[in-house]
């Protein structure tokens, strides 16, 4: 060569095609070799993981992996658009469709793997596809304008991401599989059952253990028969049935290649053709293809190591796996089955939360050796590293699945973990590897992902890298200070203690004395909320620095519509009320549903009519709810000893004066109440932030439960008070949260995070241990006597009321709001 | 009435939006322009007042104007209140999420209490 370089070739421009050029030149090999990449499809490299945003984002630049002008300013050739034909590995040349030769010196076969299309009667017909490509997505795309139906052959990962897409396309989308449960190599029987509930329950129709006998219909496919008799009639067929190796080239050049397909390769991914390798799904190590991209990048870093002159070999690699399957979080790792040793199993299921989880432990009880999560899948990380690295488990290794109240995250384990355990397996980056960047001076999140890589893959590590980083960091002595945001030096409680003793009354006033810019998405709520908890000042005095909800008084939903909850304290209500609320509904044509918390909500207000909305509620004796604000929502009960036979205490009575009391209170967060009249519980208290429970001689207390994301059950404090100490216990919990809580932080977390957890706060809130008690029951009893509705003041407010308005220049609604029947109400047109 | 402007040589057409005390402090708000809708943003701790579409390329939502404002390292910008996407209100650009389509921006001028929006010819 006339440089002196030698030539190396890529043939294959997918992911592990790209990795194999980035690695490449972070190995600085473009001193030694001059590389030329060929691509089949016309589009540089692209994210092939996440090829389902293509539906919601159809450009190819989102999903690409560099663009084309990175390759150019790495002095990478790249010639896409040209499929190789012929390989001679004699004469070491090869040559394109087009007849252009070219020679090589070393030679990477990245060539991947297509679709697998069963020899099915009828495949060929108009309306079946496969998902594989970004033409694939194209034709479906296209294809789906004219549909109201699609069933995807396959239940595997590839098969279920596909069906979401068909949902985006917003048709009526079934699942086929040939096995008898979902995802036949990731999850045991019962884990399978618990994801398809799971996704059933998102309207996908799941059709097991059936085989596709012939698809009917002509030109096109309208029909599905199986070979049990029964039939689909479908207008489209998407068809996701595994993967076959794109092994054709390589056998034409007589490289060996498996029985049922693959380029075989050895441990340093060589052919059994000289200067010739193979990485990716098109390679077949002992007896395996490998369909993830992790384990394709590290044979292409095994490649660049031996080009590199150097010794790296692959080994069998780990197969496990976490991801959102339709919203649905799904992780299997290490031997998910226990195939490979004898073992003992643990297993959760929780039916009304839709979480299964199972691990698998060593006979002798001191391993993990693998397991299946569904449903919530958060510990997998910790999961995963102690199956990889052998950690010695905890004696009850339930506790590793199942948690009890107040106790900590797995997420503490880190500390344990070796210095070598695989972090982020996309990149290949080890616990070490982070730990060093972060006492290298990378002690933001931003900065260590684009040092190490870490979490720039599929980021299911990024919980973890960002434990390991405040780690480092505390045991470097660095106090990591948590600060609201890029304006504003202080935490959310050294903000309010500032805010409080100077006696700020708006953010503006505060920005300027204490932060920097103009503020931000952050600050402002925070603060607004900070003010509204100090003062309770109306929030509408410095409306643009709220969010949206608390902007308009109401909840923005899909479409830009609102919805209206007013207050029905206790869930009691008059007959009289109840038929205002319908006729309102009724007059403005609002969706009406039930909330959990024992209200009604009404949806699909525009802008311009919620004052209107809301001056005949009022004038009907309601109030705000407060249903959008970060504040109390709704204190939900049982009819109690009023009229059930069991009630020991009058809950419903309980329930309105506690919610009277607290209406209207702004804090970090909802804040939810609930009281039930008996230990039977009917009003769930012990999910809620506070929760009472009648005992014959007065009141149990329940504090910091909560549902949502990660349900929490709440701990008892104090057991027999009466309703005097009752309320000042209670006023006491919530002002000390509200003075110290980060924001958006719910009471349980809050909790979580407490030095000296439940024990300290009985401490402070019950035995006065900081001194303060006076303090916090005086902070709340401004509050109660300050309370105003914001709605009545709102519409009474002519300049507050002219903010309701979609345009400044019109009287109009906003004229793109579209709307959709359905069982006899209406509901905004889907995204 | 038009103006050519020197910057880009396209010719814009000036829209009268709203007198300046229809919109609020720091915050923005919707004018309806033919088929249009435009945001308007009076970023009044800058003395500054941007333009842009309306419509949040991310869900297709007509809200950027009720979305809060701020900057990001002095960059100002505008936040949708359906899901935080951020915009930068010189660039259009989404700041935090490189697929995400860039927003238009239009020109703001204010003459005798009066706000004023360009768009093209």
């Amino acid at each position: 060569m006339s440089n002196g370089k030698q030539q190396l070739i890529v043939i294959g421009n997918g992911m592990v095609g790209y990795k194999f050029c980035e690695k490449f030149i972070s190995r600085n090999l473009n001193d030694r070799y001059e590389l030329t990449v060929f691509g089949e499809e016309p589009w540089v490299a692209y994210d092939r993981v996440h090829l389902s945003e293509y539906f919601t984002t159809p450009k190819v630049e989102h999903l690409e992996m560099a663009p084309r002008t990175w390759y150019e300013e790495n002095g990478i050739n790249l010639i896409t658009s040209s499929p190789v034909t012929e390989l001679n590995t004699f004469t070491k040349t090869l040559k394109t469709y087009k007849g252009e030769e070219y020679d090589y010196d070393q030679l990477v076969l990245a060539t991947g793997s297509s679709a697998f299309v069963p020899p099915i009667d009828g495949v060929q017909k108009d309306g079946i596809f496969v998902y594989r490509t970004i033409e694939d997505l194209d034709q479906i795309i296209a294809y789906s304008k004219k549909s109201k139906s699609g069933a995807v052959i396959g239940g595997g990962l590839l098969g279920l991401e596909a069906a979401k897409a068909l949902m985006d396309l917003n048709l009526e989308a079934h699942v086929v599989e040939f096995a008898p449960r979902l995802m036949p190599r990731q999850l045991d029987e019962r884990g399978a059952e618990f994801l398809k509930d799971k996704i059933e329950d998102l309207g996908v129709k799941i059709h097991l253990s059936k085989n596709t006998k012939q698809f009917t219909g002509s030109p096109a496919v309208n029909r599905m028969d199986f070979t049990d008799g029964s039939q689909l009639e479908v207008d489209m067929v998407v068809i996701s049935a595994g993967i076959r190796p794109r092994d054709e080239l390589a056998k034409s050049a007589a490289i060996a290649t498996g029985s049922r397909g693959g380029i075989i390769v050895d441990d340093k991914m060589a052919t059994s053709a000289e200067h010739v390798y193979a990485i990716g799904e098109c390679a077949l190590h002992e007896n395996m293809i490998y369909g993830l991209v992790a384990p394709g990048y590290e044979m292409a870093d095994v490649v660049l190591d031996q080009l590199a002159g150097g010794e790296k070999e692959f080994t069998p690699y780990d197969m496990s796996t976490k991801l959102k399957l339709i919203g649905v979080d799904v992780a299997s790792f290490g031997d998910p089955f226990g195939e490979k040793e004898a073992y003992k199993s643990v297993v959760y299921e929780n039916g009304s939360s839709g979480v299964y989880k199972r691990i698998n432990i060593s006979k002798d009880g001191k391993r993990l050796l693998g397991g299946i999560l569904v449903g919530e899948a958060d510990d997998y990380n910790m999961l995963l590293q102690m199956t990889l690295n052998e950690m010695k488990i905890p004696a009850e290794p339930e506790s590793l699945i199942v948690k009890t109240s107040g106790s900590e995250a797995t997420g503490n384990g880190i500390a344990a973990l070796p210095d070598t355990a695989m972090i982020c397996s996309c990149e290949n980056v080890s616990k070490a590897d982070i730990c060093n960047a972060v006492k290298d001076g990378k002690q933001e999140l931003s900065e260590l992902k684009a040092c190490t890589k870490a979490g720039t893959g599929c980021g299911g590590c990024l919980p973890m890298v960002k434990d390991l980083m405040t780690h480092t960091m505390s045991e470097m002595g660095i106090t990591v200070k948590k600060t609201i945001c890029e304006h504003f030096d202080y935490s959310r409680q050294e903000l309010y203690d500032i805010i409080k003793i100077r006696e700020y009354k708006t953010f503006t006033e505060t920005i300027g004395a204490v932060g920097t810019g103009c503020g931000c998405e952050i600050c402002k709520p925070a603060v607004g909320s900070i003010l509204a908890s100090l003062w309770n000042d109306l929030v509408l005095k410095e409306d643009t620095i709220l969010d949206t909800n608390d902007r308009f008084l109401a909840n923005i939903q899909r479409g830009g519509t609102y919805s209206v909850v007013p207050r029905v304290a206790g869930g009691e209500i008059t007959p009289d009320k109840l038929i205002v609320l319908g006729e309102v509904a009724k007059k403005y044509n609002l969706y009406c549903k039930i909330t959990g918390g024992q209200r009604i909500d009404l949806l699909g207000a525009t802008l311009n009519d919620l004052p209107k909305i809301w001056e005949e509620l009022i004038d009907a004796g309601f109030e705000s709810g407060q249903a959008y604000g970060k504040s109390v929502r709704t204190v939900k009960s049982c009819v109690g000893s009023t009229w059930c036979r069991y009630g020991v205490q009058d809950s419903v009575t309980m329930a309105i004066q506690i919610e009277e009391r607290y209406k209207g209170l702004r804090s970090p967060h909802k804040l939810k109440f609930a009281v039930s009249g008996c230990t039977r519980e009917c009003a769930e208290a012990q999910s809620k932030d506070v929760g009472v429970i009648a005992t014959d001689k007065g009141w149990a207390l329940y504090v910091c439960g909560n549902g949502g994301t990660k349900p929490q059950h709440a701990v008892l404090i104090a057991t027999d008070i009466d309703d005097e100490t009752l309320i000042k216990y209670i006023d006491r919990l919530l002002s000390f949260y509200i003075k110290t809580a980060d924001p958006l932080t719910r009471t349980a977390t809050w909790l979580n995070k407490l030095d000296g957890g439940i024990e300290y706060l009985k401490e402070v809130i019950i035995e006065d241990s900081l001194g303060i008690c006076s303090e916090l029951e005086a902070h709340m009893q401004h509050h109660v006597d300050t309370f105003i509705c914001e709605w009545k003041d709102a519409v009474e407010d002519p300049q507050k009321r002219e903010k309701f308005s979609h345009f400044i220049n019109s009287e109009e609604n906003d004229p793109t709001l579209e709307f959709v029947d359905l069982r006899g109400q209406r509901f905004p047109k889907p995204w | 009435m038009k103006t050519m402007t020197s910057e880009t040589e396209t010719i814009i057409t000036w829209i009268e939006a709203a007198p300046v005390d229809k919109f609020s402090i720091e915050g923005g708000a919707c004018i309806k322009h033919n088929d249009e809708q435009i945001a308007i943003f009076n970023f009044t701790s800058r003395g500054e007042w941007y333009a842009t579409q309306n419509l949040c390329p991310h869900k297709k939502e007509m809200a950027l104007s009720r979305g809060m404002i701020g900057d990001k390292a002095g960059e100002p910008k505008v936040v949708c209140p359906f899901h935080k996407k951020q915009f930068s209100l010189k660039s259009g650009e989404c700041m935090d999420d490189s697929k995400c389509d860039h927003i238009k921006t239009y020109p703001v001028k204010v003459e005798n209490g009066m706000v004023f929006v360009g768009v093209p010819a």
